[in-house]
């Protein structure tokens, strides 16, 4: 059966969403598994059991890998709407405020751009105190800049259309240009720049915690549990690293897979494709 | 010529303004912090047992008693004068160490980069002109694949197939342990994996990117003109040249995620470069070295973006003519 575009990418948007809510529902009733030490099944290779196998304390790192992925979806659901938020209102400030505020706007982004990523996230980690919220601050302040800069474009573009200058001819207030002139026409854009800003989320805070500044070892992150798994690559269990891995691979994958669909449906010139 | 003077000087000022502003944030941001330096370091149990004085020997040390401002201040004149301070972990200037790091990650970075902007940029242009056909799949699969998968895992698992199974390259370290006097030879064995997984992260966003420039330029007028007159060599006349200012930034944004990834990469591997310094500084609340790192990284990215800028010029002569009339 030959299905369009849009009919696809509606299904696959529609299954990731109860996927990744499935995994983050899960992973909150598994805390208690995931942390349930066994020391007679310590060390087992993949088998029919524990499909991931089980790490030195005995265990079951599939329940493991899913609290971890569960985490993982949650800040990464978080950062990525904070950071859309930041960078809708900068934005949208600093294409409709004036030179000057859009001087300071720029300025800012390039600051932020001009720090590594993963050394900002450090640094805002380290003056939250780390834990939580530290990395979760730390994500989403560093990944609006892209998103403030597209939305600025956007903006600075609608202002010269046609129809807002008719609009604002009409006399009709400010807030209301900006409620149901401007948004309905940033929203679509904002939304698929937010579901391509997950994966990058998702791997800086697995990256983060795999250095050791987000989260306690005890909880089940998957940056914490590869963390672990360097000390046992030598000793030949590779399963520790291989599954959790692969694991977030793919769920980032389908975060990608979705907003780059997403991304092209929208876009007139290449909806119909 | 004046003209490009001044456009660099303008630019050069800017790049002064911003890591003023860089080097002030990451204060800000340290000095923020709740953690006790102290604490970290020492442990609550030898703070026990310490006397008063001690104690207050080791606040000033770590600048623990010094208030903010005052130590901003004193940290910038220290810089104007080529002073980064002391790192309180190593005990030695942080220049020094900055230096002696940044020389073990430099060529690791170097390479990489070089590797991943020639890969990227071959795989765009050919997944570009050969786009909805298997070569483009091909790329665009592997590139989605590879920019899904976070860099410190792919390093795991380049390290558990070459150097678990295969026993064939070292597991970390930038040297054999207690071989000062390292050859050559071992020195790229040991760089040769990091190096590996750092280019291999970077080619991804190059090619995609590359290949959309590629895509565009291929649907506009002049190539359809060019087609029409039944001209040779598209791809090397137009597409080539079009695609060169884009591929330039890419290639010199891309600095800045690189310096990134080599942090997590350096640390699967232990190799001693900058970004396991970094690390190491974070942890342990040595807040010049951090400082330090910080500001060097945002200048070599600044650096970088001020080097396509001015290539720009060099390259396309329409924005040298711009320039000049501008």
């Amino acid at each position: 059966m030959r299905t369009n575009r849009r009919a696809d990418t509606l299904f696959l948007l529609i299954f990731a969403g109860i996927f990744l809510s499935a995994i983050a529902l899960a992973g909150g009733l598994l805390t208690e598994p995931a942390g349930a030490a066994d020391f007679t099944r310590k060390n087992l290779p993949p088998c029919l059991a524990h499909p991931f196998g089980t790490d030195w304390m005995g265990r079951d790192m599939l329940a493991r890998t899913v609290a971890g992925l569960s985490l993982s979806i949650r800040v990464g659901g978080l950062t990525a709407l904070l950071s859309g938020g930041i960078a809708l209102l900068l934005g949208t400030v600093s294409a409709a405020c004036g030179p000057r505020v859009d001087a300071l706007v720029s300025w800012v982004i390039d600051l932020v751009l001009g720090i590594p990523h993963i050394l900002l996230i450090i640094l805002v980690s380290l003056a939250c105190g780390r834990g939580v919220w530290g990395v979760i601050a730390g994500v989403a302040l560093t990944h609006w800049p892209s998103l403030a800069r597209l939305v600025r474009g956007e903006v600075l573009q609608l202002k010269q259309a046609t129809f807002l200058r008719a609009v604002r001819r009409l006399g009709v207030s400010r807030g209301r240009v900006l409620r149901t002139h401007l948004l309905p026409h940033l929203l679509p854009q904002l939304f698929t720049g937010l579901i391509l800003q997950f994966p990058h989320a998702i791997l800086h805070e697995a990256g983060v915690t795999f250095l050791g500044f987000g989260l306690s070892p005890e909880r089940p992150a998957i940056g914490v549990i590869l963390e672990e798994s360097m000390g046992y690559l030598a000793a030949g269990r590779w399963w520790l690293a291989l599954f959790p891995g692969l694991s977030l691979v793919l769920v980032v994958m389908l975060f990608a897979v979705a907003g780059e669909r997403l991304r092209l449906l929208l876009a007139p010139a290449s909806a119909q494709e | 010529m004046k003209h490009r003077l001044k456009f660099t000087i303008k630019k050069l000022f800017r790049m002064a303004l911003l890591l003023l502003g860089v080097s002030l944030t990451a204060f800000l941001l340290m000095d923020a912090s709740p953690l006790d330096p102290l604490q970290t370091n020492i442990g609550q149990a030898a703070l026990g047992t310490m006397s008063p004085e001690q104690i207050a020997r080791l606040e000033t040390y770590w600048g623990v008693d010094t208030p903010a401002a005052e130590r901003y201040v004193g940290w910038l004149g220290g810089v104007l004068r080529g002073d980064f301070g002391l790192s309180l972990l190593y005990r030695r200037p942080v220049l020094e160490v900055i230096g002696q790091r940044l020389a073990g990650s430099l060529w690791l970075l170097v390479c990489a980069w070089i590797l991943s902007g020639a890969l990227g940029l071959a795989l765009g242009v050919a997944a570009g002109a050969s786009r909805g056909r298997w070569p483009d799949r091909l790329v665009r699969g592997g590139c989605l694949t590879v920019s899904s998968t976070p860099a410190f895992w792919l390093a795991l698992l380049l390290l558990m197939v070459f150097a678990v199974w295969l026993k064939v390259l070292p597991i970390g370290l930038s040297v054999p342990i207690g071989g000062a006097q390292a050859t050559l030879a071992e020195r790229l064995r040991h760089a040769l994996l990091p190096g590996l997984t750092l280019s291999i992260t970077g080619v991804a966003g190059i090619a995609l990117h590359t290949r959309e420039k590629v895509i565009d330029v291929l649907d506009s007028d002049y190539i359809l003109f060019a087609r029409a007159r039944g001209e040779g060599h598209i791809l090397r006349r137009h597409v080539l040249r079009n695609v060169a200012l884009p591929a330039i930034t890419l290639q010199f944004v891309s600095i800045g995620e690189l310096i990134g990834g080599s942090v997590l990469v350096e640390q699967v591997f232990s190799y001693p470069g900058l970004g396991q310094a970094a690390v190491a500084a974070g942890l342990g609340g040595d807040m010049p070295l951090l400082l330090g790192i910080t500001v060097i990284t945002a200048a070599i990215v600044f650096g970088g973006n001020l080097a396509a800028d001015l290539l720009y010029g060099v390259i396309d002569p329409r924005i040298r003519r711009g320039a000049a009339r501008g």
